[in-house]
């Protein structure tokens, strides 16, 4: 990656950075507040932060529409805030509890919510890429132009069914955006030390699937691809492969010593290119936002995140009857 | 000399076929590999080639015969100046008769008795049709009513199925919803999965259950569990189907019953039916189901005949057993394939004097205990019997639940009759005994009654 560059003024307007900007933040904090939770013991099992990352989710929401779709893996907390999911909910599930997405019934790796079109929360790795194409196929077959997101990692894009899906996707035209967060590391594995392929959407092009890389850390830069996947999608030519080249600055979960990578290398990403410093520095350099301004907007979410791990541990835990119900719709 | 030409087996288990056309007649010489006949399976129309030479002396079976049994012989070749009536007798057709045999003694049966069934009324006109042709109507009755409902797979549409299941449907419905597929399952049975989330209740055929261990994770993880980790937001109205179990001679990799494996998973509902009138029946319930489905069928059923309903829309509901013949001295109970095998040694044990009551499980998710447990109150024996291996089988859990609920109504333990606890040999011999025999539920029968 580049080193930091003065960013140039960019013709994007106010509102649109402070937009950015503020999705960025929230889910940043909501992350850090995550992580605070589970080192008291309030959040268990696997729990998987987006922290480094947030340029992408909230880069691609930008270009979405009602109606459409997005799922992906386990570190699904920020795709969940990006589209507009409540943090409380969110928290709450998180906790277990009743005030859960999920009525605290699946966890951090396992929330949905219809209303939002997000599908997901997936704990099995690449599980959800042909799912994703699969929610595209019923949206061409019913015959309204809704474009789904399938998000996966630079792990899950060795799996074997991203390629059956791809082929089918291809085969099919599906309206589905292929975006593979390339985060550098499947769990502890470097992409060096897993794959001779020089790309990942390179593979793509063997089905026929128009693809690109893309500087995952810019959320302009990821708007614009975006937007041009979409447009490709909603024209009837998908699917679209988008590789997504980001960071993730914490651990795989929580439970990762990260010893596969040197401090070094973690410190020089955050210093030179994280996200959010970039949009705080295009705000504050053309003028646009003054200091003042921003720390109301960091005020502000850490509010809101406060108030939803507050929700969280005063939510009550699942009535005992909860055990049986839902296993049919 | 002159040799026979026998009728052929085209396929695992074809055990007789139509000669559709013959392509040579009486004095045309023909060569090795040159094509003699069409002859039509009920799974495809295949093509004949003659293996030896010679000049054709006699058609033995005439153009437009069904039910020509395999290694019946169907012409004679002989060689120049021979004549015709110096082929042997035909002996091994009359063999190849007596095999089959009491497969079509209890279609018949089972014709008589599913008149009386209590699933629907007593006057109801029948009319007779194959398994494949209940599973056929099912699937284009639901596509008719619901366009949302799609069938997706291996060879479904231009194919016309590999089982023949999807005969015509492709005709009728079109492209869109009748989705040829790539063979990969793990990937398609995701997107079906995806489907049925965006609003479709897709129906995906596996050609055989067998090769759906290449998607079991997405059938398990992501279609069972789906509703349950989204608090009841996200079910997944869709139906997995295809043969399952043993056909016949083809080996360890194809010939495995999941009864068991499925119905061990909360999410998931189970069918398995026997008859063509419960194959159509349950098969509609499963596409209106907001649930995953799994509908497993069995090659070797397809082509038998039952008397189904002829009624405009007729289903079976789920988690109701049937009783296909009452008895008070034994229940035995039983689903799918293991249903001939169970009523066969009904109808042997009655001529020994023992009255057995023999239930259709039916469905095997939900299941019906009430109608199990009532039955061996009444008997105080049970016996089960299914096909799959026995460990962690159907069988020994309902023996368990017996056991639980009304110990003290048993007059001996509950046997589990089930295949042998091998991989399926492809050796005729062997398979023959690794598979469960109708005189093994005789001799179980036998056993629980002290006899």
């Amino acid at each position: 990656m580049a080193t930091k560059k003065e960013p140039a003024k960019s013709n994007v307007s106010k509102d649109e950075l402070l937009h950015y900007y503020r999705e960025m933040l929230q889910i940043r904090r909501f992350e850090e507040k995550a992580g605070q939770l589970y080192g008291m013991g309030l959040i268990g099992g696997f729990c998987h932060l987006y922290i480094g990352q947030e340029a992408v989710v909230v880069g691609l929401e930008a270009c979405t529409k009602e109606g459409d779709k997005r799922l992906t893996s386990y570190r699904d907390h920020g795709h969940m805030l990006a589209c507009g999911m409540d943090p409380k909910g969110v928290m709450a599930e998180l906790t277990g509890r009743s005030g859960g997405y999920s009525k605290g019934k699946g966890g951090s790796m396992h929330m949905f919510s219809k209303a939002k079109h997000f599908y997901g929360g997936h704990g099995i790795v690449a599980a959800q890429v042909p799912l994703g194409a699969g929610l595209a196929f019923a949206d061409k077959y019913l015959g309204n132009d809704n474009v789904t997101f399938t998000y996966f990692g630079d792990g899950a894009a060795n799996q074997g069914q991203v390629y059956e899906a791809y082929n089918m996707a291809e085969l099919w035209n599906l309206p589905v955006v292929f975006v593979i967060e390339n985060n550098q590391y499947a769990m502890g594995t470097s992409v060096k030390r897993s794959t001779k392929s020089g790309t990942f959407y390179g593979r793509g092009l063997a089905y026929g699937i128009k693809g690109e890389a893309v500087d995952g850390m810019d959320v302009l830069a990821v708007k614009a691809a975006g937007e041009k996947a979409v447009a490709v999608c909603r024209a009837g030519e998908g699917p679209y492969i988008l590789e997504m080249m980001t960071y993730r600055y914490r651990g795989h979960s929580m439970s990762d010593p990260a010893k596969y990578r040197t401090r070094e290398e973690v410190e020089k990403i955050k210093t030179e290119k994280d996200a959010i410093e970039h949009v705080r520095d295009l705000l504050v350099n053309a003028g646009l936002a003054s200091d003042e301004e921003l720390k109301a907007i960091d005020k502000e979410i850490k509010d809101v995140v406060n108030a939803s791990a507050e929700f969280a541990k005063e939510s009550p835990e699942p009535d005992l009857s909860e055990l049986w119900t839902d296993i049919y719709a | 000399m002159a040799v026979e030409i026998l009728m052929p087996a085209l396929s695992p288990t074809m055990e007789e076929g139509t000669l559709a056309k013959w392509l040579v007649k009486v004095g045309d010489r023909v060569k090795s590999g040159q094509i003699l006949a069409e002859i039509e399976t009920d799974k495809a129309t295949m093509e004949f080639e003659a293996v030896d030479e010679g000049i054709v002396g006699k058609l033995l079976v005439a153009e437009g015969t069904a039910g020509v049994k395999v290694n019946a012989p169907i012409a004679v070749l002989v060689e120049e100046g021979e004549s015709a009536d110096a082929a042997p007798a035909p002996v091994k057709a009359a063999v190849a008769a007596a095999v089959v045999a009491p497969v079509a003694a209890v279609a018949a049966m089972a014709a008589v008795v599913s008149k009386a069934s209590a699933d629907w009324p007593a006057d109801t006109k029948m009319k007779t049709m194959t398994v494949r042709e209940a599973l056929r109507e099912a699937m284009a009755e639901e596509m008719r009513a619901d366009p949302t409902v799609m069938l997706m797979g291996e060879e479904v549409g231009e194919y016309q199925g590999a089982y023949k299941i999807s005969q015509g449907l492709l005709d009728e419905f079109g492209p869109k919803r009748v989705v040829d597929t790539p063979i990969t399952e793990h990937g398609f049975t995701g997107i079906a999965v995806g489907a049925s989330w965006g609003g479709l209740r897709p129906i995906v055929e596996f050609m055989t259950f067998n090769f759906a261990m290449q998607a079991i994770d997405q059938i398990i993880n992501s279609a069972a569990k789906t509703n349950y980790m989204s608090g009841g937001q996200m079910g997944a109205p869709m139906v997995f189907r295809g043969a399952n179990g043993a056909a016949a001679r083809v080996g360890a990799q194809h010939s495995q019953d999941y009864a068991a494996w499925y119905s061990a998973i909360p999410g998931l509902k189970v069918v398995m039916p026997y008859s063509a009138a419960d194959a159509k029946g349950l098969l509609k319930t499963a596409i209106r189901d907001n649930n995953p489905v799994i509908f497993l069928e069995n090659e070797i059923m397809y082509g038998h005949s039952f008397e189904v309903p002829d009624l405009p829309d007729f289903t079976i509901p789920f988690g109701k057993a049937r009783i296909w013949r009452e008895g008070s001295d034994v229940t035995i109970v039983s689903f799918g394939i293991g249903m001939r095998y169970s009523l066969e040694a009904a109808e042997l044990l009655a001529k020994d004097g023992i009255s057995a009551e023999v239930i259709d499980l039916r469905t095997l998710r939900p299941l019906d205990y009430d109608t199990v447990l009532a039955s061996v109150m009444k008997t105080n024996r049970c016996v089960t019997v299914e096909e799959g291996f026995p460990v962690g089988s159907i069988g020994s859990y309902l023996g368990s639940v017996i056991m639980q609920r009304i110990f003290d109504h048993l007059d001996a333990p509950v046997i589990s009759c089930t295949g042998k606890d091998v991989p399926m040999p492809y050796a005729a011999n062997l398979e023959k005994h690794a598979l469960l025999t109708t005189a093994e539920v005789v001799a179980a029968v036998k056993s629980v009654c002290y006899r």
